[in-house]
């Protein structure tokens, strides 16, 4: 079956096209880029660089830009589905989905009327288990957004790793956040994974600190050899 | 021991992962479990188990309404049973019931219309992914239903339940109570 992955090049969306990947055929990605910082469906720091993730993945991007007002945003992500379909023959869409019924409703309810197949292979995955499959198949993923306290400017850039790991999850025991950034606390890019032909390397970045969150800006980034 | 059956079109499919995966994370925290697709279930995986969960399906797959045959087994089994989604479509479709057209996505307002083994509230909102419900027939009590369709069934004289939406998404005590029945 040749499915489409929703693809924002976080790290949920990357270990969904991988376990789509070890079972059917993906043939594309589709990327939604929103105007709208306070978008629950698609805003990603870093989303521009989603056309370099899909390079050295190989994979052709097929990508439309958003206002991201709600629910309008869904008639955008159908025309981008729509075009997936056309160009590329997908009979489905696979997502990132981990606990959001808000995400995955939509995103089912396009795919219905649109009589295609919709996955979301990490739905209600322990947070802890996600994110150290991640370490263990070193996926090399940054931290590229902080949105709740108590996170700070420290934690922008940090590759994800055991010892980060474990602090997300000391803070879950003390302010119960959500380790995984499911509730939006944390936002991340992924720079390498093992569908990745070539790395991605960050030649320059900045901070943008606004007050209680902020985000690292990938301003330039290249694909070298792994 | 709980048997888990993948009612997902095809062995080891993307489906595992969103409609198995998920309960049997629910159902190991109360006892051991074992997962095998429908076209792999034996008599004496029956035999072993002390109940069973009939797992949904993605909402396009809808491999086991044409397959009613592979399920007969229902029928003669005392254990409990519990089919969610496609598992309940099925768990009719084995006893006759006609599947109705009914597609509800999202989380969906439940009214249970019977006090029962599984659910104790009054009314209580689940997620649902489904584009059938089934009608019912004396063999059936409705426990459950929604402002469109049924949403949960019991056999009169079996420990056989079908519950419409996916408890195991944002009502996972549901699973707890039927497993402690």
């Amino acid at each position: 079956m040749k499915l489409g992955v929703l693809f924002s090049g976080g790290k949920d969306s990357t270990l969904a096209l991988h376990k789509a990947a070890e079972i059917e055929e993906v043939a594309c990605l589709i990327t939604l880029r929103s105007k709208n910082p306070e978008s629950f469906m698609f805003h990603t720091p870093n989303v521009e660089l989603t056309e370099l993730q899909a390079e050295a993945l190989d994979l052709p991007l097929v990508t439309r830009i958003t206002e991201g007002k709600k629910e309008e945003e869904l008639a955008d992500l159908r025309e981008a589905i729509v075009e997936a379909a056309t160009r590329f023959h997908i009979e489905g869409v696979v997502t990132g989905a981990v606990d959001s019924v808000y995400q995955a409703q939509r995103v089912q309810r396009v795919c219905s009327q649109l009589d295609l197949w919709c996955f979301n292979p990490l739905w209600k995955r322990n947070q802890k288990a996600l994110l150290e499959e991640l370490v263990k198949d070193q996926f090399t993923v940054i931290i590229s957004g902080v949105f709740a306290y108590p996170l700070d400017e420290s934690w922008l850039g940090k590759k994800i790793d055991s010892e980060i790991i474990a602090r997300l999850f000391a803070l879950q025991q003390q302010y119960g956040l959500s380790p995984s950034g499911e509730g939006g606390e944390i936002e991340t890019s992924v720079l390498d994974a093992p569908l990745f032909k070539r790395k991605v390397e960050i030649l320059n970045s900045f901070v943008e600190w606004n007050r209680d969150s902020g985000i690292f800006r990938i301003n330039k980034a290249r694909l070298v050899p792994k | 021991m709980i048997l888990i059956v993948d009612m997902n079109w095809k062995r080891n499919s993307l489906g595992v992962y969103e409609f198995v995966l998920p309960l049997a994370s629910i159902a190991q925290e109360m006892d051991e479990c074992i997962i095998k697709h429908y076209l792999e279930v034996t008599s004496e995986d029956i035999a072993h188990c002390d109940r069973i969960i009939l797992s949904g399906t993605a909402l396009r797959d809808n491999a086991t309404l044409s397959q009613p045959e592979e399920f007969e087994w229902i029928k003669s089994t005392e254990k409990p049973v519990l089919g969610i989604c496609a598992g309940m479509q099925t768990i009719g479709l084995v006893f006759g019931l006609r599947l109705r057209r009914c597609l509800e996505i999202g989380m969906t307002q439940i009214t249970a219309l019977k006090e029962n083994s599984l659910f104790s509230t009054a009314a209580f909102r689940a997620y649902s992914l489904h584009n059938y419900s089934v009608e019912t027939s004396a063999e059936f009590e409705v426990l459950a239903e929604s402002a469109k369709c049924l949403q949960a069934i019991k056999h009169r004289k079996k420990p056989l339940y079908g519950v419409l939406f996916h408890p195991e998404v944002r009502n996972p005590d549901i699973i707890n109570r039927f497993i402690q029945l």
